[in-house]
């Protein structure tokens, strides 16, 4: 991007691609949807110590206005229809952050958790792994801002 | 009133048949129960003014193990006004076919509380209770197969596509 200023206002000359990646990663609105105890974190992300808002992150109570899916706790098997079905209705392009160790693997419940279902990348695809049990907000602000990379390298075309 | 008092006050309402044993070796004593009075039994302990258990703690559901052929229901009563706590325990012979669940009168209509604990033990032991007003699974879908916390479960394969296992 390069700007030039004049006396009758700003120009600001970019390219498709970067325009719209840059609105995008600028503005990523999870949908509030919490599952166990890594929600706590995650709740605690958007709080005023972590403040998750200056990164444009600012969570969203329907999944058709979120572009960002956090899977913050232990899925069941009962809720994993429930998770498919929000990722369903999320527009395009959506993203999934999978927070915490339950929802990459099972977590504590990988062994004996009839239940659980062993990594919610089961369900839906997942674009970032954050590990922790459950993770500090710092591990999930360090996922959104590796997610803003990827999206920073994604192509309109090919 | 004591463990003794309560043990008296039932065997001379009910008659001695209904108390089938005891245990006082744990933490707190239990009296086991004729299974199919079970209700009765719940209903006269929170009526009388002389116990007055007008609290139900939990029920629990309890596979005995696979040799022994036998489940049972433990309930936990506590009397607010006077703070006691007593347990009732009941257990019946079963072949653990799932076509025949062990079955135990419904103490709904003594604890309303009684209503999910019920279908709580329903949907992980497989315990029937007889006379409860909607027993369906709570924790656990509709359409899942088998009573998970049974000794004999087996873990599925998958569960509508996908692995169940690690």
């Amino acid at each position: 991007m390069s700007s030039e200023m004049n006396d009758s206002g700003g120009v600001v000359i970019t390219k498709m691609n970067d325009l719209l990646n840059w609105a995008r990663l600028s503005s990523l609105w999870p949908l509030s949807f919490g599952i166990a105890c890594c929600a706590i974190e995650f709740m605690g992300a958007f709080a005023s110590t972590y403040d998750l808002d200056r990164y444009g992150v600012f969570p969203r109570p329907s999944a058709r206005q979120a572009d960002v899916l956090i899977i913050a706790g232990t899925v069941t098997f009962k809720m994993a229809e429930r998770i498919k079905r929000l990722y369903e209705q999320m527009p395009e392009p959506k993203y999934v952050i999978s927070m915490g160790s339950c929802s990459n693997c099972g977590g504590p419940y990988w062994q004996h958790g009839y239940h659980v279902v062993k990594g919610v990348d089961r369900v839906i695809p997942v674009d970032v792994y954050v590990q922790g049990c459950p993770p500090r907000p710092e591990s999930l602000i360090g996922a959104i801002l590796e997610l803003q990379k990827k999206i920073e390298g994604e192509r309109l075309v090919g | 009133m004591s463990f003794e008092d309560i043990k008296l006050l039932l065997s001379e309402k009910f008659g001695p048949e209904v108390i089938i044993g005891e245990e006082t070796g744990g933490l707190q004593p239990a009296l086991l129960i004729e299974p199919l009075r079970i209700a009765e039994v719940c209903l006269e302990l929170r009526n009388n003014p002389k116990t007055y258990f007008d609290f139900l703690s939990s029920i629990t559901g309890v596979d005995y193990g696979i040799e022994a052929m036998r489940f049972g229901v433990v309930y936990h009563l506590a009397s607010i006004p006077y703070q006691t706590q007593l347990t009732l325990k009941v257990s019946v012979e079963n072949n653990r076919d799932l076509d025949n669940l062990p079955s135990f009168p419904s103490i709904t209509s003594v604890y309303r509380t009684a209503d999910w604990h019920e279908r709580e033990a329903y949907d992980l032991v497989g315990i029937f209770f007889d006379g409860h007003p909607d027993l369906r699974r709570i924790l656990l879908p509709d359409d899942w197969d088998g009573f998970p916390l049974r000794k004999d479960y087996k873990t599925a394969e998958y569960y509508k596509g996908i692995k169940i296992d690690f």
